[in-house]
């Protein structure tokens, strides 16, 4: 089977290499001390560091053209709204989406969900299927849930290997005429699988179904192509890809959004209001009900300016080359169980330690500086599928180096040492 | 500043290898349940209370070390106390570890007073507070779980 590995994105003629030293200086909280000792911040699935670009741009916005969007005939309002509207075309470029009105401002990707399954999901009807897979996130396991109660419809799990790989074969059975909507993760959070979504997509259009792509971990780590991949939605946050929090997006393809009723109403998604009867606005803002987060959407902009200047490409191979050494370090430390082992990874290493809870390895390497989640990661099905309570999970990022990765081995080290 | 082992001191870890009092306890009529959802710890906790003393206590579950070798120490405490007294002990616990004070009364908590390095570390206090919670619940006979969020 052909999975799409991302092959050739780096030339051998000339290794393209971060300048880490360089760029850590970019990213102004990684100069501090954690109980005596330098950061090491290794949770960045959970969110990642920013730039002092997006940092600066906040404030510059806040500080000189701050106004509301889409309604002054002053210059201030013209002046954001123009910014806004700029960060919206640069999110449009990062994903290669056709058009401008797809992409569609929210406060996340679990709002990207909700918005989807609020919507989209008002078609769905007793019988219907959802087909989700085991390694979601509950943020793309509980919406869907909701969405069954309300609907009648019936959500359906592909299970997963005991690598953490996607059971293919599993995934295509469970599809069906009555499957009306696929929603899964490219990257999962939890095991640091990357799932073939091309491949999956492929299989679910042939059905008859309509995907979501759960990208909040995948798109600071590959480059994404919505229209390549040709996924109905695609769903990510700011706050994972080195913006602000608060602010994410919601790629759907314009036939589909035009097709889909509200999912909030207010200002900003009408056209007309009277009292009988109201008309909506057109696309993106029919799904921008409010004042929208118009500092997060220009500060994830400049993230995004700010990852093209180092290329996505040199960063995914800069986190594998990290990942590779961390996953080969791991595994010479006794008692090591690595969760996750896929064949297709990216940036996130999860294990356990026999004889010591994630929880207090968790302690033990903040203790060492070494910032890490010890958890479920909102993956609680994939804790219940390798039979745990929990993980100790490191998830790298640009701005990570080989020595951090030295820093976390000596860490562990030294909590099975505490627990001899 | 905090050192590793002034939170992991060796009697901690000990009571995590070996936890006392562990499994089920025969003629148990007091009983609680106590999760911890940020970290999956769960803890299940059983009395035998006669005359209003507790006779013997007795948990079962998994979590880390500071959860578990609290409620090792706890059920250790536990044995020999009146329900006021199992309270009362609740309270100063309580202070020990959550207490900006570092002066406050430990002496009367004997060997519990291992659990005092967890004030330095407030993501931890849910832990090392589990099992007292739990307790709480199973003197007050409350069916409801116990959940530390």
């Amino acid at each position: 089977m052909n999975a799409p590995v991302n092959q050739g994105t780096v030339r051998r003629d000339s290794p393209p290499r971060l300048d880490v030293v360089r760029l850590r200086q970019d990213f102004p909280i990684l100069y501090q001390t954690v109980h005596g000792k330098p950061l090491v911040y290794l949770d960045n699935a959970a969110t990642s560091q920013k730039p002092r670009s997006v940092i600066e741009t906040e404030t510059r916005y806040y500080g000189e053209i701050n106004a509301n969007v889409h309604r002054g005939v002053h210059t201030l309002s013209q002046r954001a709204t123009d910014a806004f509207e700029a960060a919206r075309d640069t999110v449009r470029r990062f994903i290669n989406a056709a058009r401008h009105e797809e992409i569609v401002f929210v406060r996340g990707t679990t709002e990207a969900i909700n918005l989807v399954a609020a919507s989209f999901g008002q078609r769905l009807q007793p019988g219907d299927e959802i087909l989700i897979t085991e390694m979601e996130h509950h943020s793309n396991i509980v919406p869907w849930q909701l969405l069954c109660e309300r609907s009648g419809a019936v959500l359906r799990v592909a299970p997963i290997d005991d690598t953490g790989e996607l059971k293919l074969d599993e995934f295509a059975r469970l599809l069906s005429p009555a499957t009306r909507l696929v929603a899964v993760t490219q990257l999962s959070n939890a095991l640091g699988t990357v799932n073939p979504v091309r491949q999956l997509i492929e299989l679910a259009h042939a059905a008859g179904a309509v995907v979501l792509v759960d990208g909040a971990q995948a798109v600071a780590h590959r480059p994404v192509d919505v229209q390549a991949l040709d996924c109905d939605f695609y769903a990510f946050s700011g706050h994972k890809l080195y913006g602000p929090t608060g602010i994410g997006v919601l790629y759907g393809k314009g036939a589909l959004l035009e097709s889909m009723p509200p999912y909030q109403g207010g200002g900003d998604m009408i056209r007309q209001v009277s009292f009988a009867g109201t008309t909506y606005n057109d696309l993106p803002y029919k799904f921008e009900a409010g004042t929208p987060n118009i500092a997060g959407a220009i500060g994830l902009g400049a993230a995004i300016d700010y990852l093209n200047t180092l290329g996505l490409p040199v960063v995914a191979a800069h986190e594998q080359a990290l990942l590779a050494a961390a996953t080969a370090q791991a595994m010479q430390i006794p008692g090591l169980r690595l969760i996750g082992t896929a064949r297709d990874k990216a940036s996130i290493l999860a294990f356990t330690l026999e004889g010591v809870h994630p929880h207090d390895v968790g302690t033990i390497l903040d203790l060492e500086g070494v910032a890490v989640r010890a958890g479920h990661h909102c993956a609680m099905p994939v804790m219940a599928h390798f039979g745990l309570p929990a993980t100790v999970r490191a998830s790298f990022a640009l701005y990570n180096t080989a020595e951090e990765v030295d820093v976390l081995m000596h860490a562990i080290r030294k909590a099975r040492e505490v627990f001899g | 500043m905090s050192d590793l082992r002034d939170l992991y001191q060796e009697l901690i870890v000990d009571h995590y290898r070996r936890p006392h009092n562990f499994g089920p306890l025969a003629g148990a009529n007091r009983h609680a349940e106590g999760f911890n959802p940020l970290c999956g710890d769960h803890l299940s906790l059983s009395l035998k209370v006669v005359d209003g003393v507790i006779e013997d206590a007795c948990f079962e579950g998994a979590g880390c070390a500071i959860s578990t070798a609290s409620a090792s120490l706890m059920t250790d405490a536990l044995k020999g106390k009146t329900e006021a007294e199992a309270e009362a002990l609740f309270a100063v616990f309580h202070a020990l570890v959550t207490a900006e004070d570092a002066t406050s009364a430990e002496a009367p908590l004997g060997k519990l007073a291992v659990l005092a390095g967890v004030r330095e570390f407030p993501t931890r206090v849910k832990c090392a507070t589990l099992a007292w919670h739990t307790l709480l619940a199973a003197l007050h006979q409350s069916d409801q779980p116990v959940s530390t969020e």
